[in-house]
C-alpha cells in the first residue's frame, strides 16, 4: 500500500471517534430539547389517552437509554428513522435534499472563487491602487448586506423588474420535469441525460440565489487571498526569482500564488462548512427545498430522527471536506507528508 | 563595469521619511571583487538593492547614477531591468532556505532563470540545470535536481542559490551576506567555491558581510559604511594595519581574532581592568555518560552518545562543534528541558536527570539553572516590557519582583533604567540581549547556559555583551556553558572547551590549548575555518 494511500485510510479512521460523539450528542441534544412530538402528531384535538398511545407507537415511552440503543441498532443496520412530518424515511429525505444544498453551496462557491481569488491577487500586486481599494469595497458591502435582504433585492430587479430571471420558487420551473435522478444534482443530472433545456431551465433557478450566496462569501475568501499573496510576494524567495530576472506572471503566478494557495484552500473550507449550514435564510427566500430548511422545520416539531439525520449528515459531510482539505494540502506542499505520524 | 556615483535612497515609512542611503559611490572592476562592511543599519544591502532595483515598497532612489558597462541605468525599465537580472548581475541571499520557493523542486527553479534567459528551452531546461549543479560541485546533480529545498542541507542550499545565479553567466555577482546561518566549515566550503568560479569565469563580485574578517579573506578591495555613508576604502591590508576613520578602527578591535584578548574588543577608552575571576576546583556540574537517541521512522537517531564533562564553580565551558553535532542537545538536557536517554547530570550533588524535565518547572532548583537564548528578539515576550521580562522569573520562582531587584538587575547589566519600559520592538539587539541576561540572572544561578548569546548580534555589540559575562561572572560567581560555532568568540570566553562530533566528544581541554595546537583533525578543520584578518595571518605565518 503506499504510503499516501495508507495516510488517508488512517485520516478516515480517526474520524470514527468523531461520528460517534455526533451520534451521541445528536441523540442527547434532540431529548433536551423542549417540545413533545408525540402531542404535535396527534393534532389538535388530541386527548391525553391518544397521545399516550402515539408516544408508545413512537417508542417514546420507554428510558432514553433504551431508545437511544434501539436508535443505534437501527443506524447500524442502514436505517435513519422516519420523519413525523414529512412521513417518508429521514434517508430519502436527505438524499433528495443534501444535492439541492451541495448543488446550491457549490455553484455559490465556484462563482465565489471566480471573482474573489482574481481579485485578492489583483489588490496584492498593486497595493493602495484602485483595484485594491474597489476590492475592499466589493468584499464589505458583500459581508454587510445579510443574504436574505441581498436575495430579496436580485429577485426584485432580475424578477420583477426586468423580468430575465424565472420566479424564485425552487430548484426547476413546474414546466419541467427532473431529470433522471443518478447523483441528485440537477445540473449534472440533465447533462448526463442530454437534456439541454432542463439543464438550462435548472441553471436559471440556481443563478440567483448562487449569486446571493456568493457576494456573502466574497469577503474571506478575497482578504485572505489578499493577505497570503502579499505575504508570499515579499518572501525571500520571490526576492530571488526577481534577482536572477523571473518577471510578470512567473514571479506571480509559479512562485507567489501557488505558495499563497495554502491559506486560501484551508479558508476554503472554512467557508464551505459555514454556508452549507447557514444557507437557511437562502433557501428560505428562492424556496430551495435544501437541508437547512429541512432541519430547521424539523427542529421547530421536534422531529427527532430527522434533525438527528441531518446533523449525522453534517458529521460526514464535513469529515469528508477536512479529508478533501487535507489531500489538497499535500498536492499543494511537498513538505506536508500525508504519512500516518 | 559598475560605476555607482552619488547614490541616494530614502524610504517612506511611518515616521517619516528615513535616508538609507546618502551619497553613495562606489566602482567595480572587471574582475575583482569589492567587499561592502558594515553593521546592520549602515545601508550596504540597500546598496546592493538599488543597484539591482529591488528595493521594497516605500524604498526610493532618489539621487545619483548607475552605470554598467557603459549603460547608464540610472532609470530603468522594469524590463530592461529583468533582461539585466540573471544575466549580466545576479545576486545570492542569505537564510538560503527562504530564498528558494519551498514547494518547487530546485531544478525547476534553476530551468525558470535558464528559459527566462533563452538558454535552454523546455525540453533541455532539465539538463541543463543539471550541469549548473554540477558546476557549484553538487554531487550526484542528476538526482538532486528533482529535490524540495526543504530536503537539502543549509550549504547545500546556498550552493542551489548560487548555480541559480551563475546559470546564466553573469558578469557581475553580487552577494549579501551568503553565509550567514550557515556552519563556520560551510561558510569556507561556500566561500571557497564561489571564489573559485568567480576566478574562473573571470566574473566581478560584490561581497557584503558584517564579518571583516570574511571580507578580508576574499575580496581584493573594501568599503566601510555606517548610517548610509561610506567612511573609508582600501585594500584588505591596509585597512587592518592603518585604519584611517575611527570607526573602521572600533570595528576592527570588536573583531574576534587570534591574540586579541577579550577587553581589547572594546574601544580603547572602554577597556577597563579586567576584574579577577576566581575559579573553584570545586565542581559544580557534572555530567556523567548522557545519551540522547531520538526515534525516527528510519530508525533511532544517536544525537548524544556517552557524553562527560564537568563544569568547576565560576568556570566557563565550552561547547563547540557544527550544527548536527548534539551541542544543543547536549545543553537542552543539562538546563533540563529534555530527558536524557540515560545517564546522569550532577548538580551540586544531586542527581538532576532523577526529575522528569516535565516536572522540572516547578522544582526548587530551577532558579539554579537559567538559560540565555540565542535570539534575544523572539524569546523575549513581544508585548512585555523590559521589567515585566525581567520580573516574570522574580514573581514565579523568586521572592516577588520588587522594583528595587529590577533597577539592581537593569543596572548590573548595563541597561539603562528609562528602558525598562519599553517593548522589545523598542529596543537595539545588545538592548535586548541585556534584557534576556537580566532575566537569566534575576535569580543568582549557580550556572547559566548561553546558546549563542551573540550570533544574532553586530561585532561592537557582541564585543560589549561578551565583556558584559566576563565582568558579571567574576562579581557573581556563575559558571557558564557556552554553546556556540564560532570559535574567535569561545576561546575569548572559555576557561575549558569540549568539541563535539556527530554526537561524541571528540576533544577537550583548555581553550586556548585546543585552539592553538588542535589533538584531532576535526578541531583542526574548525580551526583552520574561522576567517582571520590579513595582518594576523601574515603574522602567523611569521611565527
Amino acid at each position: 500500500m503506499s504510503p499516501r494511500l495508507k495516510g488517508i485510510l488512517f485520516r478516515m479512521a480517526q474520524a470514527i471517534p468523531v461520528v460517534i460523539g455526533v451520534v451521541i450528542i445528536g441523540f442527547v441534544l434532540t431529548r433536551a430539547l423542549p417540545g413533545d412530538p408525540a402531542v404535535y402528531f396527534a393534532g389538535a384535538a388530541a386527548d391525553a389517552a391518544s397521545i399516550a398511545e402515539i408516544r408508545k407507537t413512537l417508542g417514546l415511552d420507554l428510558p432514553l437509554p433504551q431508545q437511544f440503543l434501539i436508535y443505534v441498532g437501527d443506524l447500524l443496520s442502514g436505517d435513519f428513522g422516519e420523519s413525523i412530518s414529512t412521513g417518508q424515511p429521514v434517508i430519502a429525505d436527505l438524499a433528495s435534499r443534501l444535492p439541492a444544498s451541495l448543488e446550491l453551496t457549490l455553484v455559490a462557491l465556484l462563482l465565489s472563487c471566480a471573482i474573489a481569488i482574481p481579485l485578492g491577487v489583483m489588490a496584492a500586486t498593486r497595493p493602495g491602487s484602485l483595484i485594491d481599494h474597489a476590492c475592499r469595497v466589493l468584499v464589505t458591502a458583500g459581508v454587510s448586506l445579510p443574504t436574505f435582504f441581498t436575495g430579496v433585492v436580485l429577485i426584485y430587479l432580475f424578477y420583477y423588474l426586468l423580468g430575465i430571471a424565472p420566479s424564485p420558487l425552487g430548484r426547476l420551473d413546474f414546466i419541467y420535469i427532473e431529470p433522471d435522478r443518478i447523483t441528485g444534482f440537477y445540473l449534472i443530472d440533465s447533462a448526463l441525460a442530454g437534456d439541454g433545456e432542463t439543464f438550462l431551465a435548472a441553471l436559471r433557478q440556481l443563478v440567483l440565489p448562487a449569486i446571493t450566496l456568493a457576494l456573502f462569501t466574497l469577503a474571506p475568501i478575497a482578504r485572505m487571498t489578499r493577505a497570503a499573496m502579499l505575504g508570499a510576494l515579499s518572501a525571500d524567495f520571490v526576492r530571488t526569482a526577481r534577482a536572477a530576472g523571473l518577471t510578470g506572471r512567473t514571479v506571480r503566478y509559479t512562485y507567489a500564488f501557488r505558495n499563497a494557495l495554502l491559506p486560501v484552500v484551508t479558508t476554503l473550507g472554512m467557508v464551505f462548512s459555514f454556508t452549507l449550514g447557514a444557507n437557511v435564510l437562502v433557501e428560505k427566500v428562492f424556496a430551495w427545498p435544501g437541508i437547512g430548511t429541512y432541519a430547521v422545520e424539523a427542529l421547530v416539531v421536534s422531529d427527532y430522527a430527522a434533525v438527528q439525520g441531518f446533523v449525522l449528515a453534517m458529521a460526514f459531510l464535513f469529515v469528508a471536506l477536512n479529508l478533501v482539505i487535507d489531500v489538497t494540502y499535500t498536492l499543494i506542499d511537498p513538505r506536508i507528508g500525508f504519512e500516518a505520524s | 563595469m559598475l560605476s555607482v556615483t552619488n547614490l541616494a535612497v530614502r524610504f517612506q515609512t511611518r515616521r517619516g521619511p528615513v535616508d538609507a542611503l546618502k551619497g553613495v559611490s562606489l566602482d567595480v572592476a572587471s574582475g575583482e571583487i569589492l567587499g561592502v562592511v558594515g553593521e546592520s543599519g549602515s545601508g550596504k544591502s540597500v546598496t546592493a538593492y538599488s543597484i539591482m532595483r529591488l528595493l521594497e515598497a516605500g524604498g526610493q532612489v532618489t539621487d545619483g547614477t548607475v552605470r554598467y558597462g557603459g549603460v547608464d541605468l540610472s532609470d530603468p525599465t522594469e524590463t530592461q531591468m529583468g533582461n539585466i537580472r540573471g544575466r549580466e548581475i545576479s545576486m545570492i541571499f542569505q537564510n538560503p532556505r527562504a530564498a528558494l520557493n519551498p514547494i518547487r523542486r530546485v531544478g525547476d527553479q534553476i530551468g525558470d532563470v535558464l528559459r527566462r534567459h533563452a538558454r535552454a528551452t523546455r525540453t533541455t531546461a532539465r539538463a541543463e540545470a543539471i550541469r549548473a549543479l554540477e558546476a557549484v560541485r553538487i554531487r550526484d546533480a542528476a538526482a538532486r535536481v528533482d529535490a524540495y529545498p526543504f530536503e537539502l542541507s543549509g550549504g547545500m542550499c546556498q550552493r542551489v542559490v548560487i548555480a541559480l545565479a551563475l546559470a546564466c553567466d553573469p558578469k557581475l555577482l553580487i552577494m549579501d551576506e551568503p553565509t550567514t546561518g550557515l556552519d563556520i566549515t560551510t561558510q569556507k566550503a561556500v566561500m571557497d567555491l564561489v571564489a573559485d568560479l568567480i576566478r574562473d569565469r573571470g566574473m566581478s563580485a560584490i561581497l557584503i558581510t558584517h564579518d571583516l574578517g570574511l571580507a578580508s579573506g576574499y575580496c581584493d578591495r573594501i568599503m566601510v559604511m555606517r548610517d548610509g555613508e561610506v567612511v573609508e576604502r582600501g585594500t584588505p591590508l591596509s585597512l587592518f594595519t592603518t585604519p584611517d576613520h575611527p570607526y573602521t578602527r572600533r570595528l576592527i578591535d570588536a573583531t574576534p581574532r587570534l591574540g586579541a584578548q577579550i577587553r581589547e574588543l572594546l574601544p580603547v577608552e572602554a577597556r577597563t581592568p579586567l576584574p579577577e575571576r576566581r575559579v573553584e576546583d570545586e565542581p559544580l556540574l557534572e555530567v556523567r555518560n548522557l545519551v540522547k537517541t531520538f526515534p525516527s521512522r528510519s530508525g533511532p537517531v544517536h544525537a548524544v552518545r556517552d557524553v562527560s564533562f564537568t563544569i568547576n564553580k565560576g568556570q566557563t565551558l565550552g561547547l563547540v562543534g557544527e550544527s548536527g553535532c548534539g551541542k544543543s542537545t547536549t545543553s537542552s538536557m543539562v538546563v533540563r528541558l529534555l530527558d536524557p536517554t540515560s545517564g546522569q547530570i550532577i548538580f551540586r550533588g544531586e542527581d538532576l536527570a532523577a526529575t522528569p524535565a516535565s516536572r522540572f518547572a516547578r522544582d526548587p532548583r530551577r532558579a539554579r539553572i537559567q538559560m540565555v537564548f540565542q535570539d534575544a528578539t523572539n524569546s523575549l515576550n513581544p508585548r512585555h516590557t523590559s521589567r515585566q521580562s525581567i520580573a516574570e522569573p522574580l514573581r514565579r520562582l523568586g521572592d516577588g519582583a520588587s522594583d528595587e531587584r529590577i533597577a539592581e538587575l537593569a543596572d548590573l547589566v548595563g541597561l539603562p533604567l528609562p528602558l525598562l519600559d519599553r517593548f522589545p520592538h523598542q529596543l537595539s539587539g545588545g538592548q535586548k540581549a541585556r534584557v534576556g541576561i537580566a532575566r537569566a540572572i534575576a535569580l543568582d544561578p549557580d550556572l547559566l547556559i548561553l546558546d549563542e548569546p551573540t550570533a544574532a548580534l553586530d561585532v561592537s555589540s557582541q564585543a560589549v555583551v561578551l565583556n558584559l559575562l566576563i565582568d558579571l561572572q567574576a562579581r557573581l560567581g556563575i559558571s557558564y556553558l557556552f554553546v556556540s560555532h564560532d570559535l574567535n568568540v569561545v576561546r575569548l570566553l572559555c576557561d575549558q572547551v569540549i568539541v563535539m562530533q556527530g554526537g561524541s566528544i571528540v576533544e577537550q581541554g583548555p581553550a586556548e590549548q585546543v585552539m592553538r595546537n588542535p589533538a584531532t583533525d576535526y578541531t583542526r578543520t574548525l580551526v583552520a575555518a574561522a576567517p582571520q584578518p590579513p595582518a594576523l595571518q601574515q603574522e602567523e605565518q611569521g611565527l
